[in-house]
């Protein structure tokens, strides 16, 4: 399968891709690792008539301690995310999801902007930075502005950002102490989650999103209240999935995803509660 | 638009459309036909090589995105005219049936071994997710890699 036809112009920082997508217009997208777009290029499901190519701009490619939060360029990789030292100390949730993001071939090439950007409510860093209350920050032709990762998902595979917008940096808070709970159904190693989770509590504080239970991820905001004030497990797991109107489609009925989502919940407060 | 790209250490170059894929440049303009074109959706591997020294997945990459870099091929794996000690083991132990996910398994696992010399079975088996095998030969595949880990 082959893409249709399209132009193509390689940018070498966030301001001259800011600048080309400007003329380019509606019909431009902006390419990074290129493993969520190129595909529904290649299915005709997609069909810009430009590509700007942000693969480059390596100075958007870093993870750096910055106090209370780790800072992600928007073009650093899933493998570089999975293997850093510094998120896997600081927020270890976020390195064992980027470790569970498509395969290793595609975690070579995937970037952690390029996954959020797409906002696929099926992938695992939408829901994850979602449940690690992460803020977003956007570069576009008026400068920046960050946006928090609980008001940028606004339907399928619509978010937040304008058209001549591109993410920058993912700021994660860091979480000391606690534990956290990664699930993932899937059918083949590396598919898409049929429903997934991403949970962590520390201290008395609990973040909980739901994968692939809706257009967008979800961020489970009572059942992690109701933990906080000492609720079962048993019951936020209940909480969480009642907080999600599931689609219905090939790989699983909306009740089949209701229920997964109570089995995987429970058992993801079960391993951060370790 | 001209691209530039090292292929099993030579430099080749070609007026490509943007929407070429990197797999159909090796395997159409170079005619490297070793590197093949299975699932086409980035599922099975059977397209995988290397990209600056990474496994990658050669149906998700435009042409144009490699241009600059590095490539090698399952053509580029032989050292001297011997067989690369991954094919070696492939071959003594059964690693393949059909043959057809072969090179992707090839240079997938050799990926693997760069990046994890001494792997565990689990850590091979996780290792190669991102590859399929229609004849499900897994476990000599498995068994390959472990053996060649050993070399």
């Amino acid at each position: 399968m082959i893409p249709a036809a399209f132009d193509y112009k390689r940018a070498s920082s966030a301001a001259e891709a800011i600048s080309l997508i400007g003329q380019h217009g509606d019909e431009a997208k902006f390419l990074a690792g290129g493993h969520s777009l190129i595909p529904l290029m290649k299915l005709r499901l997609a069909q810009p008539s430009m590509l700007i190519d942000i693969g480059r701009i390596t100075d958007l490619s870093y993870i750096k301690d910055a106090g209370d939060h780790i800072a992600i360029g928007a073009l650093t990789r899933h493998m570089d995310v999975e293997t850093s030292e510094l998120v896997k100390k600081h927020v270890p949730l976020l390195a064992h999801a980027a470790g569970h993001v498509g395969d290793a071939q595609v975690r070579h090439r995937g970037t952690i902007g390029g996954s959020l950007a797409h906002a696929d409510s099926a992938s695992d860093l939408p829901a994850t930075t979602l449940a690690l209350g992460a803020t977003y920050v956007a570069q576009g032709p008026n400068g920046e502005r960050t946006i928090a990762a609980k008001d940028f998902y606004k339907g399928f595979l619509e978010s937040a950002l304008a058209a001549d917008e591109m993410l920058t940096e993912i700021r994660v808070p860091k979480i000391s102490g606690g534990g956290y709970g990664f699930e993932k159904f899937n059918r083949r190693a590396q598919d898409w989650a049929i429903v997934g989770v991403a949970a962590w509590r520390s201290n008395g504080s609990s973040g909980i999103a739901l994968v692939n239970m809706g257009s967008t991820p979800i961020l489970a905001v009572s059942a992690s209240n109701a933990l906080n004030q000492g609720a079962s497990i048993a019951d936020a797991a209940e909480l969480a999935a009642a907080e999600a109107e599931p689609q219905s489609d090939l790989n699983a009925s909306s009740d089949y995803r209701i229920h997964l989502a109570k089995v995987l919940v429970r058992r993801a407060l079960e391993n951060a509660s370790k | 638009m001209k691209v530039s790209i090292t292929v099993n250490g030579t430099t080749t170059e070609s007026d490509v459309e943007p929407r070429t894929l990197l797999v159909h440049y090796l395997r159409e303009h170079l005619e490297l036909t070793g590197t093949n074109v299975g699932c086409d959706t980035s599922s099975c591997g059977a397209c995988t090589v290397h990209l600056d020294g990474e496994a990658v997945k050669s149906c998700t990459i435009l042409a144009v995105q490699a241009d600059g870099t590095s490539i090698k091929t399952i053509e580029g794996m032989s050292i001297n005219g011997e067989m690369h000690p991954m094919q070696q083991a492939f071959m003594e132990n059964h690693g393949l049936q059909c043959g057809f996910c072969t090179p992707g398994m090839v240079m997938a696992a050799v990926g693997l071994l760069n990046e994890n010399p001494n792997p565990t079975e689990d850590e091979v088996r996780l290792g190669l997710e991102g590859n399929l095998c229609r004849c499900t030969g897994y476990h000599n595949i498995v068994k390959s890699v472990l053996a060649a880990a050993k070399k």
